[in-house]
């Protein structure tokens, strides 16, 4: 039973694909956790709005859409960081900008229709090596900057007072995570689809906050979960023929579902 | 710093202090290494005003706010941070303060394994307190620190208070005039902005 499965998974057609969307799939949880722990989840939709129009504009400037969609991420990022907006709200004025932006200049653009249609849907299928390069690069700077900055970012959260009473420069490790997750999510709308990196980022991380027993196991639940999904949501979509954006977040809101339904079952620990 | 010296960490030279307008003020004040000085006062005398104008968060209107130089601050609020799910546990949250477990008391001890939003209100608080206590920082400010605590834990934190040995100096803002003055060397009364031994 799982022999059509397994035979998907290691479609040559499909490695590369494959290969990039395990990447994502392992560091966009992550991210999510921590924009959770900011109360900024909202960050995940807000950023692939901006990278997904930006992704047009550049386009229609003769820019390819993976450097024109993440360096206006990394622009909104850098945006929010300096203006200080922390927050939803924020991240709610980029899904609209970046939404209007989207729509508009894929009304008025012949290819930027088709692109727009397929940065909604996802086009991972068509991930090739430049897609892998952003991603491994995308990783690379991961594991250079979250273990730099992951111990301001928790003291930052629960010590609110301890920047300003001692006047660190704190606009550093926040620039850092903002930047971290603009490309993270500009890279993951490219590559996944606006709503698959959004769901990414998002269930893992709500997932593992209700379970997990401590932070460490957060993180590491997180990119678990969303590693695991995915494969389930790749496979699922080459057998069944469908496209792989809403087959990720179907797979990921099972997960969620599943969940709740054995935390609110008669005798589970958080149901009594 | 001018004016710092002699075992001085802090001194308040005619501080005026608040947000659009002054709140509280103006006060003078000295503080050495392992002295604890209680602010007390009723409400909107500006007790809370007065850590954060310490704290570099309310405006200084007039005078200044003396530090000594590389001077380490450990200053928390009214109210520990609660998010809808903290899945952090005791011992990740005094590692992100930056606190040692070591000498901790053993109602603490028995909770750094569990997730911080697991705790009730008075052990989250006890945990919250510790947290800044058991850094290197050379001055701790505390904000109505007995929030959330029953008599008993509030006994709890009279005693871990009153029996470390560390040459920290304090100021604790209470409503609590008893708590203060059995945990303070010093009390400033707001009212009329004098400071006593306690």
């Amino acid at each position: 039973m799982l022999d059509p499965w397994l035979a998907s998974l290691s479609d040559p057609l499909f490695r590369l694909p494959l290969l990039v969307g395990l990447l994502l799939a392992a560091l966009l949880p992550v991210i999510g956790a921590l924009l959770m722990l900011r109360d900024e989840w909202l960050a995940a939709l807000g950023l692939a709005h901006v990278a997904a129009a930006s992704a047009l504009l550049g386009n229609a400037l003769g820019l390819p859409t993976l450097i024109g969609g993440t360096a206006g991420a990394l622009a909104g990022g850098a945006l929010k960081t300096r203006f200080e907006a922390r927050g939803n709200v924020a991240y709610a004025f980029m899904i609209l900008v970046g939404w209007s932006a989207t729509l508009l200049i894929g009304a008025n653009t012949e290819l930027g229709e088709r692109l727009a249609h397929a940065l909604v849907e996802g086009q991972l299928y068509f991930a090739g090596v430049s897609e892998l390069i952003a991603a491994l690069a995308l990783i690379g700077a991961a594991l250079w900057i979250l273990p730099r900055i992951l111990p301001q970012l928790l003291r930052s959260r629960f010590f609110p007072r301890f920047e300003q009473a001692n006047a660190l420069p704190a606009w550093r490790w926040h620039l850092r995570m903002d930047l971290l997750a603009a490309a993270s999510l500009a890279i993951g709308t490219l590559s996944v689809g606006l709503m698959g990196a959004f769901a990414l980022v998002l269930i893992p991380a709500w997932v593992t906050f209700q379970i997990a027993p401590s932070w460490r196991w957060t993180l590491i639940g997180s990119g678990l979960v969303g590693v695991t999904s995915y494969l389930a949501a790749f496979a699922l979509a080459l057998q069944l023929d469908q496209p792989f954006g809403p087959m990720m977040v179907a797979v990921l809101v099972g997960i969620a579902a599943i969940m709740t339904l054995l935390r609110s079952w008669p005798g589970s620990p958080s149901a009594s | 710093m001018s004016g710092v010296d002699g075992g001085v960490l802090l001194r308040l030279d005619g501080l005026t202090a608040g947000y659009r307008q002054p709140v509280v003020g103006p006060l003078s004040l000295a503080l050495r290494r392992g002295e604890r000085l209680g602010v007390w006062g009723p409400n909107g005398t500006g007790k809370s005003t007065l850590l954060k104008a310490i704290g570099h968060a309310a405006q200084v209107f007039a005078g200044r706010v003396e530090r000594a130089p590389g001077l380490r601050v450990a200053y928390l609020d009214q109210q520990p941070v609660r998010l809808p799910a903290m899945p952090i546990t005791g011992r990740e949250l005094l590692r992100a303060a930056g606190a040692t477990t070591r000498g901790a008391p053993e109602a603490l001890e028995a909770i750094l394994r569990r997730r911080i939003d697991r705790l009730s209100g008075g052990q989250y608080q006890l945990l919250w307190i510790w947290s800044a206590l058991a850094t290197d920082a050379d001055l701790v400010l505390l904000d109505e620190p007995t929030n959330n605590l029953d008599p008993g834990r509030r006994d709890r934190l009279i005693e871990i208070l009153t029996t470390r040995h560390s040459d920290q100096a304090l100021i604790l803002v209470s409503h609590d005039r008893d708590f203060l003055q059995r945990t303070c060397s010093h009390l400033l009364d707001l009212e009329n902005g004098e400071v006593k031994h306690a």
